[in-house]
Parts: structure tokens; C-alpha cells; sequence
């Protein structure tokens, strides 16, 4: 009888650490989750500012976003978005969220503007599983190695200098990280040859409703 | 409890019964994020506050929990606690959580943690068991920010790096390279650097503790207690 009534105390107190431990969460999180999505939108909007200076385009980006999947450019079944930037309704540029496969750690996500005359207007990475203190210097935080796009096309360099310096191209690599410079100057090329192939249908297929963008 | 009995529990949790070199909790974090001063110190800043949140839960709620459930209680009040300065440093500060995002879910499985909940809060009263937290917090800031000092300089010749991430702009000019153009050393950045680093600590400490047992009592070396 006792030992029963004791299972039973104790099963209600647990249960009412965990209801108390759920009504603060959930209190905490009526209360900050509005300011975290206001906090996520923001740092997308500010990212993407880092690829393509808000100064070029007048429309709002953040909707005019058409996200497709392309085998052949961007492999593993990856969706891709695209943000189209206009001004006075001429395109001007084209922002391409997508990811770098062939890291050490899993995918490295990518933005990268490229301007209508086939040029980078800028290369961030949005978020990444690489090694912290070695591979992560991709990151704008930790090294400037990712402005070194700025600029290139896909005739400056020629297409055998796209590579790092190690594979006998003009991009830098990092002392004992070669690869994930190597997967990401790969998928920045991959990119532009998609933009080459497809910038008609970049630019006019109707824009489609945002899901919005994982970090 | 008078002043002196807090400062012996200050003391404990910073330096007799550090987490890191004594007692040898928490290894997971204290491996895994260490690869430079400022990942350190952000872990271990983010890891005090916990502490300090959970020893106080658990104190203030000793009377409540049963000892059977008191495990899984104090699991649950962890969890709550870490998900609740995860959500808040998402809301009120974006950047950093940027930045320390990953590690801050990883405080969650520091035994630490829930170590200083079994041994020392579920016993006090609340004032005794938030010193202890914050004791235990910076003791095992400490470790992060020593081993994260060693592997940063070893590795990349830098200390602080990063620390704008962490302090803004002002933390710019704490950046310092130390071993300009350094070719680096890549097994101090890997695991098994820290791994071998957090020894050589180890041992420093207890180097450090023997010959002040030795300056103090002139006894032989015999009598002092073997490493934890």
C-alpha cells in the first residue's frame, strides 16, 4: 500500500517538473519567438546585402524568389533558391542559395550574387558543418578568403584556373584544409555555369511563395 | 554558514575540485570547442550561467523531489534551463548565438552539470549552492579558456582570434598574433592535441599542488593524494 502510495508521489512529482518545465519554456517562447524571427529575417536580409549591395536594386528580394532543382549544377537533390534583384523592373542580378557538396563535413551553404554580365558580385557562406578553427576560415567572420570571388566570371580566370592553388588554379587554400576550399571554389563554378545556361529562365519564371531560408 | 565556509566552497569549485583537471567532467565540451580562446570562454561564460540557473532550481526544489525521480528531475530541469538561455540569446543576442549556436545544446550533456546538482545543491540552501555554481562555472571557464590559450597559440600561432565575434568591435584590438606568418600545427587543433594538451595541464596542477604541499609541510612527498 505504501509502496504504492510512494510510485504514486513520485510519478506526480515528476510530472510536475516536467509541467513546470514546460509551461517556462513555452512562456519564453510566446514571448522571444517574434523577436527571433524578426532576429532570422534580419540576418538573411544582411547576408544577402553582403552578396549584393542594397544600393543595386530597388524590389523587395526577400520576395521576388523562385527556388528550383538541377541535377547536373547543384547534385544531391538540393533545392535551390534563387532572389531576383530589379531595378525599375530590369533585372540587374541574381542571388543563388545553394550548397557545396563535396566538403569534409556535409553540406556548405552558399550564397553567391552574380551580376547580369555573368560576374560575382559577392560569396558568403551561410552555414557550414567544416572543422571549427580550420576548415571554417570559408567563413567571412574568420578570413576574407571568401571575398576573393568578387569579380570573377567564368572567363576571369579561364576554366582551368577555377581551382585552388593546390590543383593549380588562382584560389588560395588554407594550410591543412584543402578541401572545403576546394568544394566550394568548385560549386561557385558550378553556379555560374548554371547562370550562364539558364539566365532567361532565372530572371522570368514567375516568382513562386518563399518557404523561407534555413540558416 | 559564515564567510569562510563560502569561501571554501569558492574555492573548491574554482580550483580543488576544478571541473576540468580534478574532477574530469564535462570532456565532451571541454574537447570539443577548445581550439581558441574566445570558443572557449564563450562555452564556459554560457556553461556558468547554467550552472548557476540549475543549482538554484534545484536547491530551491530539494524539499520537492523525491529521491527516486531526482535524476530525471534535474534531468529535466537542465534541459529546460539550457533550452531557456538558448531561446534567450537567440532573441537578445543574434550575433553571438551565431556564432556559439552548436555548443550551447552541448552544455546539456555536461555531467558536470548535473554532477553539482546531485552533489551539492539537492543538500544546500540556495545561497551556498549559487556560489558553488559560480565557482564551478569559472573553474571550468578557466580550464576552457587555458587548454583554448595553448591549442590556439600552438596551432595557429594567435590568441584571442575572433574575439570581435564575441566582444564586437572593441574585441578587434584583443586579437593578437603572436608567431607571425606560422605555418601552424594541425594536431593541436584536432582532438587528440587537446586531448594530450588537457594532460599536460593536468599535470602542471599537480606539479603545482606538490611542491606547495612540500613548501608547507616538510613531510616527503609520500603523503600527498594520488591525481583524480
Amino acid at each position: 500500500m505504501t509502496g504504492l502510495q510512494g510510485i504514486w508521489r513520485s510519478a506526480l512529482s515528476l510530472a510536475a517538473v516536467a509541467i513546470l518545465g514546460t509551461a517556462l519554456l513555452s512562456g519564453v517562447h510566446s514571448v522571444t519567438s517574434s523577436r527571433i524571427a524578426e532576429q532570422e529575417r534580419r540576418a538573411v536580409l544582411h547576408q544577402l546585402g553582403q552578396v549584393l549591395s542594397a544600393s543595386r536594386y530597388d524590389n523587395a528580394l526577400q520576395n521576388d524568389v523562385i527556388s528550383f532543382q538541377d541535377e547536373l549544377y547543384f547534385p544531391r537533390g538540393q533545392t535551390v533558391t534563387a532572389y531576383r534583384a530589379r531595378k525599375q523592373g530590369e533585372p540587374v542580378a541574381v542571388i543563388l542559395k545553394f550548397a557545396a557538396v563535396n566538403g569534409y563535413n556535409g553540406k556548405i551553404h552558399l550564397l553567391a550574387g552574380i551580376n547580369r554580365d555573368g560576374t560575382l558580385s559577392g560569396v558568403r557562406i551561410s552555414s557550414h558543418k567544416e572543422t571549427p578553427g580550420l576548415g571554417d576560415f570559408v567563413e567571412i567572420g574568420k578570413s576574407d578568403w571568401v571575398t576573393g570571388f568578387t569579380g570573377k566570371s567564368l572567363k576571369n580566370p579561364n576554366p582551368e584556373d577555377w581551382a585552388v592553388k593546390r590543383d593549380g588554379g588562382v584560389f588560395d587554400q588554407f594550410t591543412g584544409a584543402t578541401i572545403t576550399p576546394r568544394a566550394v571554389v568548385e560549386a561557385v563554378q558550378r553556379a555560374l555555369e548554371f547562370f550562364q545556361a539558364n539566365e532567361q529562365f532565372l530572371f522570368d519564371a514567375p516568382t513562386q511563395i518563399s518557404t523561407g531560408m534555413d540558416p | 554558514m559564515n564567510d569562510s565556509s563560502y569561501r571554501k566552497i569558492f574555492m573548491d569549485g574554482l580550483w580543488h575540485q576544478n571541473t576540468g583537471l580534478v574532477v574530469l567532467l564535462g570532456l565532451c565540451p571541454l574537447l570539443a570547442v577548445t581550439n581558441t580562446v574566445v570558443n572557449g570562454l564563450g562555452l564556459g561564460l554560457a556553461t556558468t550561467l547554467t550552472l548557476l540557473a540549475s543549482n538554484l532550481s534545484v536547491s530551491l526544489a530539494r524539499h520537492l523531489i523525491r529521491p527516486e525521480i531526482r535524476i530525471p528531475a534535474y534531468v529535466l530541469i537542465i534541459a529546460s534551463v539550457v533550452t531557456v538561455i538558448q531561446l534567450l540569446m537567440q532573441a537578445f543576442v543574434h550575433d553571438l548565438y551565431r556564432v556559439l549556436g552548436i555548443f550551447i545544446p552541448l552544455i546539456v550533456t555536461n555531467c558536470a552539470i548535473i554532477g553539482r546538482a546531485e552533489a551539492f545543491a539537492s543538500r544546500n540552501r540556495a545561497v551556498p549552492a549559487l556560489i558553488d555554481g559560480l565557482a564551478t562555472g569559472l573553474g571550468f571557464t578557466l580550464t576552457l579558456v587555458l587548454l583554448g590559450a595553448a591549442r590556439e597559440l600552438l596551432g595557429r600561432g594567435t590568441l584571442l582570434s575572433q574575439a570581435g565575434l564575441m566582444f564586437g568591435s572593441a574585441g578587434k584590438s584583443l586579437e593578437l598574433t603572436l608567431i607571425p606568418n606560422y605555418d601552424g600545427f594541425l594536431p593541436a587543433l584536432l582532438p587528440p592535441g587537446a586531448f594530450i594538451l588537457l594532460g599536460l595541464l593536468i599535470a602542471g596542477r599537480n606539479g603545482l599542488k606538490a611542491r606547495r604541499q612540500a613548501a608547507s609541510s616538510r613531510k616527503p612527498l609520500l603523503s600527498q593524494e594520488t591525481p583524480a
